[in-house]
């Protein structure tokens, strides 16, 4: 046998598509559909209601039943979304954090119902809560609590569920959010730590080795696919180092580092969309190529992401570049193809020692949970920089910043621009529904079993699991799981980051003449031009906000920063009070539609409806001339990636409204 | 009297119609020539000459690093407060960025707030580029706001000098500190920090590591003679604890102040600066330097909001006025 090759060769990773939308019977259609095509793993898409713990029909879930995955209020949804799909069979990933107890509890009880035992379950529930505050935005309870409740969640599944995933400790969203790879590195194994730690005091210490082995990662990859790659080897040799020296994990097979991934969105654009599929065949690369630290499970971005919600075509597309890479090219014949790399070593030598570094960093301010604000301070100002460059030009984005001349392009000819609409119906119908299911339900069984929830959070030692297998047994709703413990927990705004960024260092010419002109609009209101920026609905993808919010502050503006998951009347309220010129506001979960014409009838209603406001964030074409007529002043995209040339817009636009001359 | 802009907006603060509030703040913020006029209406109908008492709202004032969990601790007062019925503003004060002018004001983000409570107000205020001091904007406009609420909170963020900046606006100045800093106790001992009316410790679900900070504090309050300074633990993380013990010791200083005569102190030091401001050195000369116009000062009526000092000393001093 020679070495250069496998005897036989690998077995593919496993193949997800992250999908689910409008209703759990459209989302189980889907996913039958993508089994069919060779999909060999489910990745479930809850949307942001379900996410945050709010059941259609309340106020904040306004807009965004629905939109960017399925809705999941009970175990008959649940059930429904898994209608023939065999659990002691299939590995599903659930992109749930806040609420993953009660994900994984409606889980357990419609495996029970198909007859399949707890024991059997495999999968993973993300349950990452520290990158929720820094990152993503979906946390529902504080911090203390929400550790708790994943310490709680692994404990339960160590015993009881044991070859379940019970969190995905997540550095795709740092990346996302702008993080460079030592900061991506850094901060995930940070927040393994603050986890495991976490775990300690509520197992049995002989069960730490076998906790640490379910600990799993799921990372992001972007186009310097060589950078990447090295980055991963240096997550597993941290990874194995920490098993070995942290927690005294013994046997080799338990500190291997696994991973899921996928691949970066953050740099999918929406100009010249098509180039998009190169990227993820290349991203996909980084996960892929080297032997020693290949993915376990991918699931791709679609190549339109940058415009909208995905078609189930434009997902097989994805699925399909990964059937090509397992079965067409010859990458699983071989053993580790960077052994012995000098360029290799070098790059993971590199990452190991920023990451180490770091890591003490974090372990001084007293660990993940306490450096929070600090970290997410950090990711604000690597992703202003990476915005600087992309407007310098030193960072070229192919058809973005440069090549930018391009032939019509037909993908996105269909009446709806190439993407998927959700229905705007399916929100009252799922309202409607949930109504139905409450009033046929053993109200009192309800009531019994979400009190003893609130009693078991309470106690310092006893596991919540039990308790929320009960409720949903029971038939309780994710909105009233979720409200039990917001009671019992009280509720937490995380830290902005916004504050603590430092100013822009380097300050070119442009933003040298709109702080001129910031300066002279505002001698001529009397007061420094102030702007309101923040995020309506309950989407929390926080980054485009906070890097407009710190540009308008190196611009000379004074800007009210505030923050995700705003009610239409919050903002009203806030404008108001606030006395500001002008509001920005920042939508991504594609609920534009039904928020912002809210949003300026909360304005009128205020008597602030003459301040003007402009939205920014993934707004197909289609839908800017109706939010134009609804009153909004200037709509954004991702194509307007020069944040200057944005706030000198905003400039004018209040100088305009407020009839101050142009300058001469 | 004017029926303009700003006598119409003081008189409905006055009358405690809250509404009026945040016009009067953009007002207060202005500093165009041509609103001086009605900032000084505005500031004249909520002055105690024009109110025949003092403004009945009380002055907190809260400062303390950034990180310290003031924001937090806010909107726990806030809570605690609106559920006894008491109206609040509140005013967080952020810095101003020295390079572009510009702020970010993030508070707001990060205390709750009802959009429907009516009897709530939150604002955020820039320092702005004013050295050693809080901005004139934010003086006015928690004496304004003082005629229409109950209670006017103020944070600034800052170590060392930010008390006696805050000292300039609140009635009661609360300096928040984490137990686990040491720095408050050095700059106490040390006389860098004047000795706040009420330390709030907070995190003290911390348990030992807070009530230790707490012994610490009140030791070294009591070794350099400040007997009344109370030291209060608080967790505003859920369920907070602590805070109606921080309201009492704020009450409690309330009592046991004389808060007509620190009132007016303040407001003839802010006329005495922002007389040298528009007038310079020369101005100060005409009236024997600095000294001799704080005694010109003391001779007013302690009652006249700060406008009218100003106008009152430029009149001494033989200054026309437009």
């Amino acid at each position: 046998m020679s070495e250069h090759r496998l005897s036989k060769p690998d077995r593919p990773w496993m193949m997800r598509t992250y999908a689910g939308h409008s209703t759990a019977a459209k989302s189980n259609e889907l996913y039958r559909g993508n089994l069919a095509k060779g999909q060999t793993g489910l990745s479930i898409a809850f949307d942001l209601p379900t996410q945050t713990g709010y059941d259609a029909g309340d106020e904040l879930a306004r807009g965004e039943v629905g939109k960017v995955g399925v809705p999941v209020a009970h175990k008959s949804d649940m059930k429904i979304l898994l209608d023939g799909i065999p659990l002691d069979q299939m590995n599903t990933s659930m992109t749930i954090n806040a609420t993953a107890a009660w994900l994984l509890a409606l889980y357990i009880v419609t495996a029970e119902d198909q007859g399949v035992s707890e024991d059997l379950l495999q999968g993973t529930t993300q349950n990452d809560i520290i990158k929720e505050f820094l990152a993503r935005g979906t946390y529902a309870f504080p911090p203390a609590p929400s550790m708790r409740l994943i310490a709680d969640m692994v404990a339960y599944t160590v015993t009881n569920v044991p070859k379940w995933n019970p969190i995905n400790i997540c550095s795709y969203h740092l990346q996302e959010a702008g993080a460079t790879p030592i900061q991506e590195i850094a901060y995930a194994m940070s927040n393994a730590i603050a986890v495991l730690d976490a775990v300690k005091e509520r197992v049995d210490e002989s069960l730490m080795p076998q906790v640490f082995s379910r600990i799993s990662f799921f990372v992001n990859a972007g186009v310097r696919f060589i950078e990447e790659h090295a980055k991963l080897r240096a997550m597993g040799i941290l990874w194995d180092e920490l098993g070995r020296e942290r927690y005294g994990v013994k046997d080799a097979k338990l500190r291997r580092f696994r991973y899921g991934v996928q691949v970066n969105s953050l740099g999918l654009t929406e100009a010249q969309p098509e180039n998009n599929v190169q990227r993820i065949v290349l991203e996909t690369l980084a996960v892929t190529l080297g032997r020693d630290a290949r993915a376990r499970a991918i699931q791709l971005p679609a190549w339109n992401e940058a415009l909208g919600l995905p078609r189930p075509w434009d997902q097989q597309w994805s699925l399909r570049i990964q059937q090509v890479m397992a079965f067409e090219t010859d990458l699983l014949d071989y053993p580790d193809i960077f052994e012995g790399s000098t360029v290799m070593e070098g790059l993971v030598a590199e990452m190991l020692e920023g990451s180490r570094a770091e890591m003490a960093v974090v372990a001084e301010h007293g660990g993940a949970v306490e450096a929070v604000p600090y970290m997410k301070a950090q990711l604000v100002e690597s992703h202003r920089d990476r915005i600087l460059r992309i407007e310098d030009g030193s960072q070229k984005v192919v058809g973005l910043n440069d090549y930018r001349e391009t032939e019509h392009s037909p993908l996105t000819d269909d009446s709806e621009g190439g993407i998927l609409v959700v229905d705007q119906a399916v929100e009252a119908q799922q309202t409607e529904a949930l109504k139905v299911w409450r009033s046929e339900r053993d109200q009192a069984a309800v009531d019994t079993a979400l009190a003893e929830v609130a009693r078991v959070a309470q106690t310092a030692d006893e596991n919540i699991m039990p308790p929320t297998i009960a409720a949903a047994r029971a038939g309780a709703t994710t909105g009233e799981w979720s409200a039990t413990l917001r009671n019992v927990f009280g509720e937490y705004r995380a830290p902005t980051g916004v504050g603590e960024a430092s100013g822009s260092a380097a300050v070119g010419p442009e933003l040298e003449v709109l702080r001129d002109e910031v300066a002279r609009v505002s001698e001529a209101l009397g007061r420094r031009l102030r702007i309101l920026v923040g995020k309506p609905g309950l989407d929390g993808h926080s980054n485009g906000a906070e890097q407009i919010a710190v540009r308008a502050r190196d611009a000379g503006m004074d800007v009210v920063y505030e923050g995700i998951r705003l009610t239409p009347s919050q903002i009203a309220a806030s404008a108001v009070q606030e006395g500001v010129h002008v509001i920005g506001l920042s939508i991504l979960s594609g609920s534009h539609r039904e928020l912002i014409p809210t949003v300026i009838e909360a304005l009128r209603d205020a008597g602030a409806g003459d301040v003007p406001l402009v939205v920014g964030g993934i707004i197909p074409d289609q839908d800017v001339p109706e939010l134009e007529a609804a009153g909004v002043a200037a709509v954004y995209t991702p194509k307007d990636y020069d944040l200057t040339t944005i706030i000198g817009e905003i400039v004018k636009l209040v100088a305009d409204r407020n009839g101050v001359a142009q300058s001469a | 009297m004017t029926k303009g802009r700003g006598a119409a907006l003081g008189r409905r603060l006055a009358e405690r119609d809250l509404a009026a509030a945040p016009e009067a703040l953009n007002l207060l913020e202005s500093s165009a020539s041509g609103d001086s006029a009605d900032r000084s209406d505005l500031l004249r109908a909520t002055s105690p000459g024009a109110l025949g008492q003092e403004p009945p709202g009380h002055v907190i004032g809260i400062t303390g690093p950034p990180g310290a969990g003031k924001s937090t601790l806010i909107s726990a007062i806030v809570k605690e407060l609106r559920a006894e019925d008491k109206s609040v503003a509140v005013i967080a004060v952020d810095p101003s960025s020295k390079r572009s002018g510009g702020a970010l004001l993030g508070d707001r983000a990060r205390i709750d707030f009802d959009p429907a409570d009516r009897e709530l107000l939150i604002r955020s205020m820039a320092a702005g580029d004013r050295l050693g001091g809080l901005a004139r904007p934010t003086r006015d406009a928690a004496a304004a706001l003082s005629a229409a609420y109950d209670f006017v909170v103020v944070e600034t963020v800052g170590v060392g000098q930010s008390e006696t900046e805050i000292s300039e606006v609140a009635d009661t100045v609360c300096v928040v500190v984490q137990p686990a800093s040491g720095d408050t106790l050095q700059f106490i001992k040390s006389g860098i920090m004047e000795i706040p009316d009420v330390l709030v410790v907070t995190k003290s679900d911390l348990g030992q590591i807070a009530q230790r900070a707490r012994r610490d504090l009140n030791a070294a309050l009591r070794s350099l003679g400040a007997k009344h300074t109370s030291v209060v633990a608080v967790s505003a993380e859920p369920p907070p604890t602590g805070i109606r013990e921080l309201l009492d010791a704020v009450d409690e200083h309330r009592e046991r102040s004389d808060i007509a005569a620190g009132r007016s102190e303040r407001r003839k030091s802010q006329a005495l600066e922002e007389f040298a401001d528009e007038y310079g050195r020369s101005g100060l000369s005409l009236l024997g330097g600095r000294r001799e116009a704080g005694k010109e000062l003391s001779s007013l009526d302690p009652s006249l909001d700060v406008p009218g000092m100003v106008v009152e000393l430029a009149r001494r001093a033989g200054i026309a006025i437009p």
